[in-house]
Formats: structure tokens, sequence, C-alpha cells
């Protein structure tokens, strides 16, 4: 019998929340974060266009904070929680930036769509009110080839208010 | 049913289809991808995971130019984990996208021809095993002389990185000549003669390439892949597996963005093919972005020098055009990109008298081919720059001596292109009123600027890539008795919105929501062929097809209803899911209801469309490449500022109005204007695709300047400008619903704009692209120095031009042939018969 490849080794263990739900995983342990989600949680909508921290389509929240998660060793995870697009939605309803981006055009081919989406759900629970500028800001870490971003730009601005409204109807 | 459509008696769909305004079209809609979109599951080529599946890695070349002596896969195959290695004699034969350039192997068997051409390949258990197991392949080089620009490769004949093409390391020549230039310029007031250069880009779509293969449970072979051609790839890959196309299926997986640099056949897709027929079992590649960069089929490096004679009042008299071309490692698409170089320059203004020579030229680096735009940009910037140098010397504003020579909707070029709708007028009006371009031009402070231009874009290429009377575009739709349809079309969306636009061309004509069709599209066993996303012909040629098929569908569906409710057909509004009376709309049928009339009176319903661009009348040789359908017209103004310190060009604002037709979904649309914009900034200021000599004590091997995301500066979200888009939409009569192109279009302009309002802002030329910092840096240096106030290229090589094809201009007479060519163009019985592409064993005879 020959020995199994260390990368088929699934010797590394941790136990993350993710989109809250409490989960265990084992792997290689030379996996990130990018890796574990698509490869052994089966969760796809995080995607990869360099794996090397420049793209930023591989963004989900890590504790509530942006990152590129394919500079996160999945072995940096255990007992974090982990929000991919994938938990945006509440109760099969979508995430009012979803909404916005489906209605205005935000996305076009969509792969670096879910990242700007976690990313943009992280800064609004941050900044309820931001300008045009600061929402330039929060986003230029993702790369976007189709839309020019306007189109993103608008559809934040209107889940921006969407939320709001929704917020004062709870109120 | 399947009859060849006529364009003549193509369904034009009207206000009056369903007897009211339009329900659908032209109204802002959430795309009918967009949900999966915005939740994550659209299913994209590297996230489809099957059970047993390997990982397939490539070796790729690290010299530019070497002899392959031997291989030795020992290591590798010892190697745990390994399954498989593939070298180039199990994958030999020779194939490309363009029949005359079948000059590609899947894996190199004896020359690599530029850095990352691939040699050999690893299937493993895990991704990480066969990347390991890569270098464990031993493979002996002879280096070889490297050729690193068309200037080198005219100069050095041999070794020849192709054994064929025109001579040494030139792969394609063309000269045309419509009409007599010498008399053009003869009637010149005065003669202009400029030399561009516009370096090479790349498409840099954030979703690299990958593919995933199966043998099917029965035998046959399943590719996924992140191709904007599933028909192309299915050809190539009956080829050079030697294998029956009917046992092939190809899927188009959701392009995460092409802009042109997936729509050629892929070694990495043939590898894996291979490797799951050999093996049993699916294989997998996701390619890294390093090797997306080696994969390129970008943006060519062209010189270009215009000489343009025009009369005082900037009417223009001749033009003659030589382009010459670094068409890197392989053929691709660069027998078309070389007629692209020079055939609409045309269809913008008018030029009584025009000659083009363009010359291609094979180098040591990854394949040049399409991006958006194909070949026309480049030309397009020379050209437009050069008029601003025209009006400027001439005393007119440039937007005004424009309108003074637009072309006129309907007329046929000097190279006898049939034009349709032409607004480029317009486009011009509507941009200098919305720029407010008479207060701004050479009024704006120093450092600040403002600069237009306009161009125009093929609507679909008339021809298809390999000879055939085929449609170019066939749709089917399957009815359901719950009222649901179903669209069976090869179209493949690669984030432009194509499955949006046949879905929402069929719900207007039935009365239905985009929601209520389903779509399967991009798979060769599903649907039938379109030839795939390029040249912008989606919109119109899938657009035509569905249209012809839901008009006969609806037909039946009126028939049978007409009966059941007797009410004349013409009365009939098929319209919020119902089929009635307009009459008297109580008196009616939900659209389920109709469908099974239907289905009742005539048995099962299902109808099928195509579409086949109209005949060109451009017979002459060379002639296949240029016509359309139609062409859409842009117009743009760019305001700039510039840091006379820094050269740092910064860009608030952008006015751009677009000749659309129709937009079928103005947000869609306005979407792809602004995604025109910002990939045409990035190509005007930052976007290059460099290289550079590794030190002589190393290899000397010219390698990739920066192949990284990081290095390979494009433009993010702060770098984006405001953007104010007008759409004209006068609809077009060949197009469904009027609509015309909006993918590619828009960019041209924006590149010569740019530089026109540097000009503007501080004074100098800046005659290529991108205009970085340094250039600018310097041409104001040249300024200062009160030498040229310019950077650009000085010299046009000599290339050795055959003789032109004379090709009189329909104002002289001409009828579309040449006079003076030997192999006068009547294509020939054999040429016609020479593609049998349902051959039982797919042996593609061109």
């Amino acid at each position: 019998m020959i020995t199994l490849p260390t990368e088929s080794q699934k010797t590394a263990h941790i136990r993350l929340n993710l989109n809250g739900e409490q989960t265990d995983v084992s792997f290689a342990p030379y996996k990130t974060l990018l890796e574990i989600l698509r490869e052994d949680l089966g969760h796809t909508g995080t995607k990869h266009g360099c794996e090397l921290g420049e793209c930023g389509a591989c963004a989900v929240l890590l504790e509530g904070k942006p990152v590129v998660s394919c500079l996160v060793l999945g072995v940096e995870c255990d007992g974090k929680s982990v929000l991919t697009v994938e938990g945006m939605g509440t109760d099969g309803a979508l995430h009012p930036l979803q909404e916005a981006f489906a209605d205005l055009g935000a996305a076009q081919c969509g792969y670096c769509t879910p990242a700007i989406l976690v990313t943009a759900k992280a800064f609004l629970d941050e900044h309820p009110q931001p300008s045009r500028e600061q929402i330039r800001e929060a986003l230029s870490g993702s790369l976007c080839r189709c839309t020019g971003y306007l189109q993103i730009f608008e559809a934040v601005e209107e889940a921006m208010v969407k939320i709001a409204e929704r917020r004062k109807t709870a109120a | 049913m399947a009859n060849q459509q006529d364009h003549k008696n193509a369904p034009m769909a009207t206000e009056q289809t369903n007897g009211s305004e339009f329900r659908v079209i032209g109204k802002s809609r959430r795309r009918v991808d967009a949900r999966a979109k915005v939740t994550g599951q659209t299913r994209y080529a590297d996230d489809i995971f099957l059970p047993r599946m390997a990982y397939c890695k490539l070796l790729r070349s690290p010299h530019p130019h070497a002899r392959i002596l031997k291989v030795d896969t020992s290591r590798a195959e010892a190697h745990p984990g390994v399954y498989l290695v593939l070298t180039g004699k199990d994958v030999p034969i020779e194939y490309g996208i363009i029949p005359v350039s079948q000059d590609e192997q899947a894996l190199c068997v004896d020359h690599v021809r530029h850095v990352g051409d691939p040699v050999a390949a690893v299937v493993a258990r895990e991704e990480l095993t066969a990347t390991e197991a890569l270098d464990l392949i031993d493979v002996e080089y002879e280096i070889l002389t490297t050729i690193s620009d068309p200037e080198e490769a005219l100069a050095i004949p041999a070794p020849r990185i192709h054994e064929y093409g025109e001579e040494g390391n030139i792969h394609k020549r063309v000269a045309l000549e419509f009409g007599s230039v010498d008399e053009g310029f003869a009637e010149a007031d005065k003669i202009f003669e400029d030399t561009f250069f516009y370096q090479g880009n790349t498409h840099l779509p954030i979703e690299q390439h990958a593919a995933v293969a199966t043998k099917d449970p029965d035998g046959k072979l399943t590719i996924w892949s992140s191709t904007q051609t599933p028909h192309y790839l299915h050809r190539a890959l009956a080829k050079v597996l030697d294998m029956p196309a009917a046992h092939i299926r190809v899927i188009a997986t959701p392009n995460g963005g092409g802009f042109g640099g997936k729509s050629d056949p892929f070694n990495h897709e043939i590898v894996v093919a291979k490797a799951a027929l050999r093996l049993d079992r699916p294989v997998k590649i996701s390619l890294t972005r390093e090797e997306v960069f080696y994969c390129h089929r970008g943006r060519h490096p062209v010189l270009m020098k215009f000489k343009t004679g025009v009369k005082k009042d900037g009417t223009i008299t001749a033009m003659d055009l030589q382009t010459l071309i670094d068409g890197g490692a392989y053929g691709s698409y660069g027998v078309a990109s070389t007629f692209y170089t020079g055939a609409l320059q045309t269809t913008t203004y008018h030029l009584p008298r025009y000659r083009f020579r363009g010359c291609r030229a094979f180098t040591n680096k990854p394949p040049c081919g399409p991006k958006r735009g194909h070949g026309t940009v480049q030309p397009r910037f020379g050209q437009e720059v050069q008029l601003d140098k025209i009006a400027e010397k001439l005393a007119i504003d440039p937007a005004e001596m424009r309108l003074r020579i637009v072309e006129s909707s309907n007329a046929v070029t000097a190279n006898f292109f049939q034009l349709s709708t032409v607004n480029l007028g317009e486009c011009i009006r509507r941009v200098v009123k919305a720029s407010s371009w008479n207060d701004r031009f050479r009024k704006l402070p120093e450092g600040r600027g403002v600069g237009l231009a306009c161009s125009a874009y093929l609507t679909g290429a008339g021809l298809p890539i390999y000879w055939n009377k085929m449609p170019h575009s066939g749709v089917q739709l399957k009815f359901d008795r719950g009222g649901g349809v179903t669209i069976f079309c090869g179209a493949t969306d690669i984030g432009q919105g194509s499955d949006d636009v046949l879905a929402s061309i069929v719900a207007e004509v039935l009365g239905l929501e985009t929601f209520d069709i389903r779509l399967y599209t991009g798979d060769t066993d599903l649907g039938p062929v379109d030839l795939g996303s390029y040249s912008s012909r989606v919109t119109i040629m899938a657009g035509n097809a569905a249209l012809q098929a839901v008009e006969r569908a609806r037909a039946l569906i009126a028939e049978a209803v007409s009966e059941k409710l007797d009410v004349p057909q013409e009365r009939l509004r098929f319209a919020d899911k119902r089929v009635f009376d307009f009459a008297a709309p109580e008196k009616g049928v939900t659209f389920a209801e109709a469908v099974c009339l239907a289905e009742g009176r005539f048995g099962t319903i299902g109808t099928v469309g195509s579409y086949t661009p109209p005949k060109s009348p451009a017979l002459y040789k060379g002639g296949g490449v240029g016509p359309s359908p139609t062409y859409s017209y842009s117009a743009a103004v760019v305001e700039v500022e510039v840091n006379p310190v820094t050269g740092w060009v910064s860009v608030p604002k952008i006015w751009i109005a677009h000749d659309i037709g129709r937009a079928l979904n103005p947000a869609l649309v306005r979407g792809q204007v602004e995604g025109s914009v910002y990939m045409g900034l990035g190509e005007a200021l930052m976007e290059e695709q460099e290289f550079r000599r590794l030190p002589k004590k190393l290899s000397h091997a010219l390698v990739h300047k920066f192949p990284s995301i990081l290095e390979y500066k494009s433009p993010t979200s702060v770098d984006m400008p405001e953007v104010f888009t007008e759409l004209i939409e006068e609809p077009d009569p060949r197009g469904p619903f009027g609509a015309k192109e909006v993918g590619q279009g828009p960019l041209l302009p924006i590149m010569p704009a740019v530089a026109n309002a540097v000009y503007d802002a501080i004074g100098v030329r800046i005659d290529e692209v991108p205009i970085t910092p340094e250039k600018i840096m310097k041409a104001l240096a040249e300024k200062k120095a009160g030498r040229e106030p310019r950077f650009g290229p000085s010299h046009f090589p000599a290339v050795p031009w055959p003789e032109a094809l004379r090709i009189p201009p329909p104002w002289e007479g001409g009828d579309g042939n040449a006079v003076n060519d030997p192999r006068a163009r009547k294509p020939k019985a054999a040429e016609r018969e020479a593609v049998d592409y349902t051959a039982t064993h797919g042996k593609v005879l061109r």
C-alpha cells in the first residue's frame, strides 16, 4: 500500500461558525480558508481570481471584517465566524444588497459579485449613511472588469436606503 | 420548419406585434440570471466538483524559443498520487481557431514558441501533487534565437517560428486599394502623415480559465469549460482527439468575464479531455493567474502610419494606412485581426479613396488575438487622434469637422461594406451639448482639457470563421402545458446578458415575463449552434433566431385560440400571460390554456428559428472581414486633469453617446457602455502587456514583465470617473426589435478622446497608448526644449508589401471585385464542399 501524499491527509481540524452554523471540518493543513470553503465545505459561492491577495474576488467576512480568504490559513480560523455570500439572505429572502445588485445591473458576469456583496455588507454595517466617495474607497480592494463600478455604487446606495427604511419600520 | 431565414423577410418586430407598447423590451429589468449571481449560485467551470475527479497541471516552457530535444517523464510517473503524464506525442494533431492557421498543439511536440507554451501535463489525485510532479519532468531544450518584436521578425527570417506564413517570420500580409489614393492626394489641399503605436494589453477576466472533462457512463465525452465559443471548441476537440463530434458534448459554463480572451480553443481544454478519456474519470484544470497571462490572445501591439489628404473644409480626399502587427507566437485570430486593423476606417466618415496595407509578424510572446474591439481599436485610435490634429491645423472645431464628414445611413463604403442606420452625427451632437463642449474646448485653464473622438463597430461578423452555408445562430423553443417556455440555444452568456436578450424577446412576443422562461444555452448537446460570443453578434443573430422561432410559435397558438374564441387572429393580443381579443379584453384564455389549445390542434408545440447575415457586396479577397448586418456608432468627450509636475492624468468625467438602435434592457445596455468606458480608460492610461529580457548572465530570455494582477495595472473603483451615457434609439431594420450591438463599440472612442484631451490640457501629443506619466513628462520636456511637443513612434519600417488588390469603389463603377486579382474570387464548388461538419467521423477537412 502506498503512502497517501501529504496533501491528501486531512490532519487539521477546526470548528468554525459558518454563516451562523457551527461547522466542523478536517482538511490538509496547508489549505487556505478559500480552499476549505470551496473544496472541503462545498461553499463555491466564494471565488478566486489570483490566489495572491490581489484581485479581491475571494473576500469573505471573518469575525465580521472583510478578508481575502486566499491569504488566510484554515488553521487560523478555529473558533471564528465566517460569513460568505451563501449566508447573506435570511429566511429565504435576499439581503437588500443582493436585491439591489440584481435589480440595477451591478452583477454582469457575477464573478466578483459575492466578494463585493459581503464587503459592502460589512461596510454598511459600520457606516449606515456613507457618501459615494466612501463607497468607492470601501470597495477599492475588489476588482470588477465588467461594470465600470458605477452600477455597483448605485446598488450599494439603493440598499443603504432600503436598510435604513427597514430599521425605521422595525424601530 | 427550419428554413434558412432570408434577412429581407426577417420578422420585423414592431410596436404592432402586440397591438400596443412593449411590456418587456425597453424596460430596465432584473436580468434572468441575476438571482443566481447575487447568491453565489452561478456555477462557473471551477465550481464543478465531480466524484473521483483528478486534477491537471501543465508544465510550461521557461524559454521563449527552443527546440525540445527530449522529455523524460519517468520520475513524475513514479510520484505517489500521479495518475497520468501526457506529452506532445499524445495529442500531436494541430488545431487553431482559423482554418488557415492550424498551428497549435495542445502540448508542444518539438518546438516551444513562448514562455508558457505547454510541454507536458500531469494528472494527479490532488492539484498540489500534480504541481509537485511537474518538477520531476526532465526536458532538454536547444535554445533558438528569440524574435522579440515585429521589426526583428522582418529583419530575422530564420529560425522561423512557424513553417507556414508569408515568408520568414511574417505571418500575414494584406494590401488593398479602393480607388487611386495618389489621385486623392493630388486633390487634397493638405496632407497629414502621422505614426502611432498602440501597446498590447490583456483581457484580465477575474475568472481564470478552467475546464472539467469526463467520460460519460456511455463512453462519450463531456467537457465544461469557461469558453465563449463552445461550437468552435467542439470542432477543435473532434479534430485533435480524432473522434466523432457527435460523441462530444461541450458545455460553456457562464464565463466570469471573457472580453475575447476565451474565444480560442485552448490547449488545457484538449489536455483534460484527453486525460479524462484515458483515465475514465473526471479531470479538472484551473489555471493560475500567471498562466492566464500566458494564454493571452489579447490586444495586438500595432505600429501604424496614417497618411490622410483633406480639403480646407475637412473633407477627406484619400487615406493611406499601414499597420505592423505583433502577433505573438501563434496564429489565433490573427488573419482576421490583420484585416480588422484596416477594415472599419471607412465606416465612420466618408472616405472616397483608401489604401490599406497590414502585416502581422510572429514573435516569441504569448499569442495575441481578439480583445473587445478586435483589431479595430488600434487604427481607430490613430485615425481619431490624427483627425484632431487635422482639425486644429485647418482651424475647424473637431466636433464640427466630424459632423461635416460623417457617413450617411445605408451608404456602401469604399471597401463595399453595406451600412444600415448611422446615427454618428446625432451621437456627436449629444455629447457636444451634454459636455458643454463649446464652452470648454481650448478654453479650460492649463492642465485641464477635453477631447472628443468617435467610432463604429460591427454588430456581428458577417461571415463565420469556417466557410459554410449554414445559419450563424439557431434557437429552439419548447412549450410546456403549464405555460412555461424553454429556450434552447448555443449562445454563451459571458456576463453580457445574452440569456436575458433571448428571454426578453420571447417573453415580449408571447406576453410573458422573463421569469416564465427557462434557458438552456451554451451546450452543444441541447441547443442548435450559435457561433459564439464574439464580434458583438449574439443580440442580432441569436436574437433574430429567437424572434423567428417565437413568431412561428405565436402564429400556431394564435390560430388555435382564434378558432376556439372565434376571434380573427389579427385581433388577438398576447399580454399579461393571456391571449385575448383586444377589442373585448375579457374574452380570452390564459397563456397556459392557449398552449394546450395549440397542442390539441397541432400536436406537440415546438418551433425553431435561425439567422444568417445578409450577403455582403464586398466580393474581393479579404472582403470577408468587416461586413456586418449593421454597425453601432459612438461618440465620447473625455475631460482630463494633468499634473504637470508628476505627469499624472486623472479623468473626472466622461460623456458618451451610443447608437444602439434599441435598448432591449436599458440597465444592461448602460452596464455595457460603462464597462466599455472603464476598459477603454484602462487601455488609455495604464494597461500594458509588457515584456523584458532576463539578464544576460541568466538566460537572457524574453519574459512577461509582470504576469500578475497587482503589477498589471487596471482601474479600480476609485479611478472610475462619472460617466454620462446617452442612448440613441433609432430602431435598425436589421436588428431584433431594432437592436444593435453595445458590448464593444463604446470602448473605441475612449483612448483617442483621452489623448485629444491631454493635448487640450497641456499642449503635448501622446501618439501612443497607454498614456503614462512617464510619456507625458518626456513630451513636456520636449515642449520645454522647444522641440516637437510629442511622445510617440518616429518611424515606420520598410515592409515588403505585395502589390495591392485594386478594387474600384462603388462611385467609380466598382462591382466589389478586384480588377487585378489573378485568383478572381468566385468560391469554387470544391471550396464550398470542403467543410463537412456533419460527417460521422468529425474529420474537419479545413
